[in-house]
């Protein structure tokens, strides 16, 4: 394999790291070569993604699909591939991925990694709930692990990539009508509406759009998205990502006068009894993935995320925090309100029973401040930060955020004694260190 | 009607590329290559896209009794028969320089190996009367430089042969495209650092199906390319020699 000496970073673009990487495009010889970190297509937002100063290996041109049954709907594929591209070639003949997170570009090692979860996970649970077997290397050899094999399995999912290279994973795909989903979106005025809607919601996928700006009588105003799968075609066919965000824009591209503008617009984009559309599947699923390099809108210094779940006795405790946003002055845009259900298929999954919200800040050392607090505030109410985003937590709030962290540690330790596959991400929050 | 497609070289991520887009219009497909368990699942790849059908079997461009079964394969199909060759080797040119006899191997992977494939298979297309040869060369045939002029002088003569194979097949309307990449983010390129006017194995993929529907002759892909070459190959000789390009 041949490595190459790189400048990297998570998708947030915040934290670069220089490091070799090797990109194999064939899958001989990589289980017998000396234990690294996987890497995919690098959409985890921090630094779960990096290995500075050391190696990673790119799985992204790994991705073939190795078998598929269209009776029963499982699928075989190699880890790097995208699960959006499970979702096109298999959608026209009836099933997709049954979880599938907000970008089409995760790919499969990586979602596994992370247990993602979707607009679906108050009703299917997270992405490992639907993996029936992953061929994982583990000291030098290809493993098959089932949910039978039940601690390095649950070990695995939402694992971080620590128990083992993954070379390709089996999927449960789930029945659908097409390439359409009937979308429904409606208004939601203020934080009460908001909670409300989300909560009543019977449907099968269920987001909620928020207005991180929005303060006072319309704090936490938002749309709420509700959709189901659907055989009519819809209307705009998508024409894959034609458009690009050549260069890193400049600051005053996110301002908070620009910000405020569009969140306005874009809330008032739906009629006050709401409406009802036929969507694209990707458009549904994946809003951004049709610009590519969307992270470039944040310029240089790049992004964060912060993604918290708390449950559903804390819900005045998130309020406050979504409070504590407005007043800040600081959220882009893009932040995301949702139902979690009880299911988490790993021992190191974020899902919990309550609601989770996601807002992203443009990187300063004002917005630092601002999520080193919103992280204490969910350790406080009882919830936890996603991995996936995170590059600011602490080592001792992660630990008291994920109780299973010794054992899972323990487990993973056992995999990879000579901590090979340990990231930045790792490290920085002391995971395996039991 | 159906057709099928005999891809020389599958393995290589542009070949892959290129495979799947006709996996996914359901064409049949044969593919050969070296690495026989990556052959098996890019087979599984392609059937799962919607391949009409699909079958791997080894080749070496310097054996030509590999090429015996995949004829024997091609000439039980039914319909329209196509080829796409994607085989070439370039080893370092300071490898050559230290050891001249790596020198009948690029020109048989590259040159010699593949135009003898098409000799055989020629009169079998000709009999059809219809169907497509894809044959990839480079940028680097176009003019021989410090680099890889090994390399570049094996797809140059690699072209030539393709322009004369046009010129024959044309009359029996089997069309003959001659594909010039410039640099292509695979294996190949990893880790020699930004590359000009890169393009993607997915790029190449497209810009053949392009020139294909469009009945090119010859294609550079990335486009820019053609312009770059045009201006390269009109650089003085007394000039060019002593420029490291």
């Amino acid at each position: 394999m041949r490595w190459n000496e790189m400048c990297y970073s998570g998708w947030g673009n915040a934290l670069t790291v220089t490091g070799e990487v090797a990109r194999p495009e064939r899958m001989q010889g990589l289980a017998a070569q000396a234990p690294v970190p996987a890497i995919g297509n690098r959409r985890s937002y921090g630094d779960a993604c990096t290995n500075g100063g050391a190696r990673a290996v790119d799985m992204s041109r790994l991705d073939r699909v190795l078998s598929f049954d269209a009776e029963t709907g499982l699928v075989e594929a190699e880890a790097g591939m995208p699960i959006g591209e499970l979702a096109r070639l298999f959608a026209p003949l009836g099933w997709m991925p049954t979880v599938m997170p907000g970008t089409g570009f995760a790919t499969l090692g990586g979602c596994i990694a992370m247990d993602v979860h979707g607009k679906n996970h108050h009703i299917d649970g997270s992405f490992g709930a639907h993996v029936t077997a992953i061929k994982l290397v583990v000291a030098g050899k290809v493993k098959t692990v089932t949910p039978k094999t039940k601690t390095l399995f649950a070990a695995t999912v939402g694992g971080l990539g620590q128990t083992g290279m993954i070379l390709s994973a089996t999927l449960q795909m789930k029945r659908c009508e097409g390439t359409g989903m009937e979308v429904t979106e409606q208004r939601a005025e203020n934080w009460e509406e908001h909670i409300a809607l989300l909560a009543s919601s019977t449907a099968p996928y269920t987001v909620g759009w928020l207005d991180a700006t929005a303060s006072g009588s319309k704090l936490g105003r938002g749309i709420v998205e509700e959709a189901v799968s659907t055989a009519v075609e819809p209307q705009s066919a998508p024409k894959g990502a034609s458009k690009s965000v050549p260069f890193n824009f400049p600051r005053f591209t996110l301002s908070k006068a620009i910000v405020r503008g569009f969140n306005k617009a874009y809330y008032l984009r739906i009629r006050d009894g709401g409406q009802t559309r036929i969507k694209p599947l990707e458009e549904f699923f994946f809003p951004l993935d049709k610009i590519n390099n969307w992270n470039r809108l944040y310029g240089k210094q790049g992004f964060h995320q912060f993604q918290c779940v708390v449950p559903d006795a804390s819900l005045d405790a998130l309020k406050a925090m979504v409070e504590k946003i407005a007043k800040s002055g600081l959220a882009s845009p893009l932040a995301v309100l949702k139902r979690m259900g009880p299911d988490a298929a790993g021992m190191m999954s974020f899902p919990m029973q309550g609601y989770t919200l996601a807002v992203d800040f443009r990187e300063s050392p004002k917005a630092r401040k601002l999520i080193a607090e919103l992280n204490a505030d969910t350790l406080q109410a009882g919830g936890r930060i996603y991995f996936a985003k995170d590059s600011l937590a602490t080592e001792a709030e992660a630990k008291a955020m994920y109780p299973d962290w010794a054992t899972w540690a323990g487990e993973a330790n056992k995999a990879d004694p000579e901590h090979a596959l340990e990231t930045d991400m790792t490290r920085r929050l002391g995971l395996r260190s039991v | 009607m159906s057709e099928t497609w005999i891809i020389l070289g599958a393995s290589s991520s542009m070949a892959r590329a290129f495979v799947r887009k006709l996996a996914e219009s359901g064409h049949g497909l044969i593919l050969t290559g070296r690495d026989k368990d990556d052959l098996a699942r890019l087979s599984a790849d392609c059937l799962a896209r919607g391949a009409a059908s699909c079958e791997s079997l080894p080749v070496d461009a310097r054996d030509a009794s590999s090429f015996t079964p995949i004829l024997a394969k091609a000439g039980l199909t039914e319909g329209t028969l196509s080829c796409a060759v994607f085989i070439g080797s370039m080893p370092d040119q300071s490898e050559i320089d230290a050891d001249p006899s790596l020198i009948d191997g690029v020109i048989a992977d590259s040159f010699t190996g593949p135009a003898r494939f098409l000799q055989l298979l020629a009169p079998l297309m000709e009999e059809r009367g219809s169907g497509t040869v894809v044959g990839v060369g480079s940028v680097a045939g176009d003019r021989g430089r410090l680099g890889n002029y090994v390399y570049g002088a094996a797809k140059a003569g690699f072209a030539t042969y393709l322009s004369g194979l046009r010129n024959r097949m044309g009359r029996e309307g089997v069309h003959v495209m001659t594909v010039k990449p410039g640099p292509v983010d695979t294996a190949m390129t990893w880790g020699l650092g930004k590359q000009p006017f890169m393009t993607t194995p997915d790029g190449v993929a497209s810009d053949i199906l392009k020139g294909l529907s469009k009945k090119r002759n010859v294609v550079y892909t990335a486009g820019i390319w053609r312009l770059v070459m045009l201006v390269i190959r009109n650089i003085p000789e007394p000039i060019f020699k002593k420029m490291s390009i």
